[in-house]
């Protein structure tokens, strides 16, 4: 029994691994997609002398074949390494590192702030089903899943910071609270969407164990509602939480526009000045740590998923 | 009722779309003379932006890059997805593992970033940039349709068909196809929304339309930084965005669950 588990999230663990060898190629191929010679793109728009254009080459790997460039490249980014930003001409591993901070503080305060918020909304709608409060948040939840983040973001600048002034327009801050202070704004417009998300998936959740079998056999035992609820918010979290850790992804989307709109200096911002620019070892290094936190949480997820639920445990044997 | 509501902001939206000429003819004149006005200056009852020009016919006329682009998405994600959904879901074996390990390398990144580097590395443009979309949208069709032609495969109306001696093909798009028709209607409004709010996140950032072209995505752009002397510039297109995603959902909520009902009731 441990033993094919154990097989199983091997094999989980593989394809995951399978999957980001396939990625890393296809970022790799980002060089050669855009248009132009890669050695004169690899330059940018600095003036160029043959003599220069041959030592890029020279330097890149450029006049070996596609295959041992991309094991060259990709061995380099397995250490941490690469390679040098056109636009500032300094490592990409330290620029990334510098700007990872702002995002984790922004993206994770999202996080909390609609998990905080969406979890006992959707519990609270699903309980009032069909009755006005359930119609008002599916509504509202509607709304925040068709809203861009940075339309919701540029409508809070205005009410908030220029309108009544109670948050900072742009910029950082000095200090923790001050710091955390100026993330307010840029959480929330992140939150608004993801949250709404949120609510949808507990509130489905939770009718979904509220009509069980289970659930009218307490009932008719006798139990109190509490303990009734007790019961089916335990089952309900399962497939709630598990959903959260995918939700990393949309995050990871989210964060750039965000990050534009209220002039963070992020990995999205980073991510959005590069693509402008074609600043394409630094997009491949940002493109490339983002599909690995997305895979690693996807395999995590699925894995717990695993430990907690013996009966996902039973299907995933039998398969 | 909130489906006959939705159903008349899109119907404004589209008229606007299709009459841009008729109903907002000065929607690209520059007054870079009065520059930046606030709501009601001079008979603009929303203001203008940094080159003068009026927010609510640029408004107006954005409606149609708001409209046209997504619905091509969503339409050109659908063939693919019923093409190799169908096939992929029918057939098994070898077509089905690439059609699902080319949906897993796609969905192994957020869409929208994945547009953002291959739009900003590729090239921009409007088209170039819906078609990139196209590609990102159909694995998520792939697999819609896929499953849904796994469930009826192994029906008795399949099997009798494949005993007759039918053409593979013939049961694939005749058979087959007319039962996967709601679910694929469905998804298809759902997706249009989605396209909508990936288009104008990439105009947003420059990477959609031209530099001057009307489109609430870059309306939003310039407005970022005319907040303080005419926010409208940025209020009103992002209303819009939020409006328009919001009734087509609403609209695709309502037909999903219209067409589930139906299902039950057969």
């Amino acid at each position: 029994m441990n033993g094919t588990v154990l097989a199983f999230a091997l094999r989980r663990a593989a394809a995951t691994l399978a999957l980001l060898l396939a990625l890393s190629l296809l970022v790799f191929a980002l060089l050669y997609l855009a248009p132009g010679d890669v050695a004169r793109n690899l330059l940018g728009t600095r003036n160029v002398t043959p003599e220069a254009l041959a030592g890029i080459r020279e330097l890149h790997h450029l006049d070996e074949p596609f295959l041992a460039q991309y094991w060259w490249w990709l061995s380099h980014a397995m250490t941490g390494d690469f390679g040098t930003s056109i636009r500032t001409g300094g490592q990409v591993g330290p620029l990334l590192l510098d700007r990872t901070g702002i995002t984790a503080a922004t993206a994770g305060l999202a996080f909390l702030l609609s998990v905080l918020a969406g979890v006992p909304a959707g519990i609270a709608a699903a309980l009032r089903r069909g009755r006005p409060l359930d119609r008002m948040l599916v509504a509202a939840s509607v709304v925040g899943v068709s809203a861009p983040g940075f339309a919701v973001g540029l409508i809070l600048l205005y009410v908030f910071a220029l309108g009544l002034g109670w948050f900072p327009v742009y910029g950082t801050g000095e200090g923790f609270l001050d710091a955390l202070w100026h993330l307010v704004l840029p959480a929330v417009a992140l939150a608004f969407g993801l949250g709404a998300f949120v609510v949808k998936l507990t509130r489905a959740a939770v009718i979904r164990e509220l009509d069980q079998d289970y659930v009218t056999f307490a009932r008719g035992r006798g139990l109190s509602e509490r303990r009734v609820l007790r019961l089916v918010l335990r089952n309900a979290a399962i497939p709630i939480v598990t959903s959260l850790g995918l939700m990393v992804a949309y995050l990871f989307g989210g964060t750039v526009l965000i990050e534009v709109t209220f002039a963070l200096p992020g990995l999205g911002s980073l991510m959005e000045e590069s693509v402008l620019f074609k600043d394409i070892p630094v997009v491949q290094a940002l493109t490339l740590v983002v599909a690995l936190v997305v895979s690693a949480t996807a395999l995590a997820v699925d894995l717990s998923y695993l430990a907690i639920d013996p009966r996902v445990r039973a299907r995933a044997v039998r398969r | 009722m909130v489906a006959i509501l939705s159903a008349v902001v899109l119907a404004a939206v589209a008229v606007c779309a299709a009459g841009r000429e008729l109903l907002a003819p000065h929607a690209l004149d520059q007054d870079v003379y009065l520059g930046v006005v606030g709501a009601g200056v001079e008979g603009h009852l929303f203001g203008t932006d940094q080159l003068g020009r009026d927010i609510l016919q640029l408004s107006l006329a954005g409606a149609r890059s708001a409209l046209a682009g997504p619905i091509v998405v969503a339409v050109g994600s659908m063939v693919i997805g019923v093409m190799l959904g169908t096939f992929a879901g029918y057939r098994g074996g070898v077509v089905d593992m690439l059609a699902g390990r080319y949906a897993d390398l796609l969905l192994a990144l957020p869409s929208v970033l994945l547009a953002i580097v291959v739009a900003g590395i590729v090239g921009r443009g409007y088209w170039i940039t819906v078609a990139v979309l196209i590609v990102l949208f159909s694995p998520s069709d792939v697999r819609l349709v896929r499953g849904a032609v796994m469930e009826q495969t192994p029906r008795p109306y399949i099997e009798s068909a494949r005993i007759l001696g039918i053409r593979p093909m013939r049961i694939m798009f005749r058979h087959i196809a007319p039962n996967i028709v709601p679910i694929v209607v469905a998804n298809l409004l759902l997706n249009v929304a989605f396209a909508l709010v990936a288009l104008s996140s990439l105009s947003y950032l420059g990477l959609g339309v031209p530099p001057g072209a009307p489109d609430w995505g870059r309306q939003l752009a310039d407005g970022r930084a005319l907040l303080g002397d005419n926010p409208l510039a940025a209020v009103v297109p992002g209303v819009l965005i939020i409006l328009t995603a919001t009734a087509v959902n609403l609209l695709g909520d309502w037909l999903s669950e219209l067409l589930d009902r139906r299902v039950v009731a057969r």
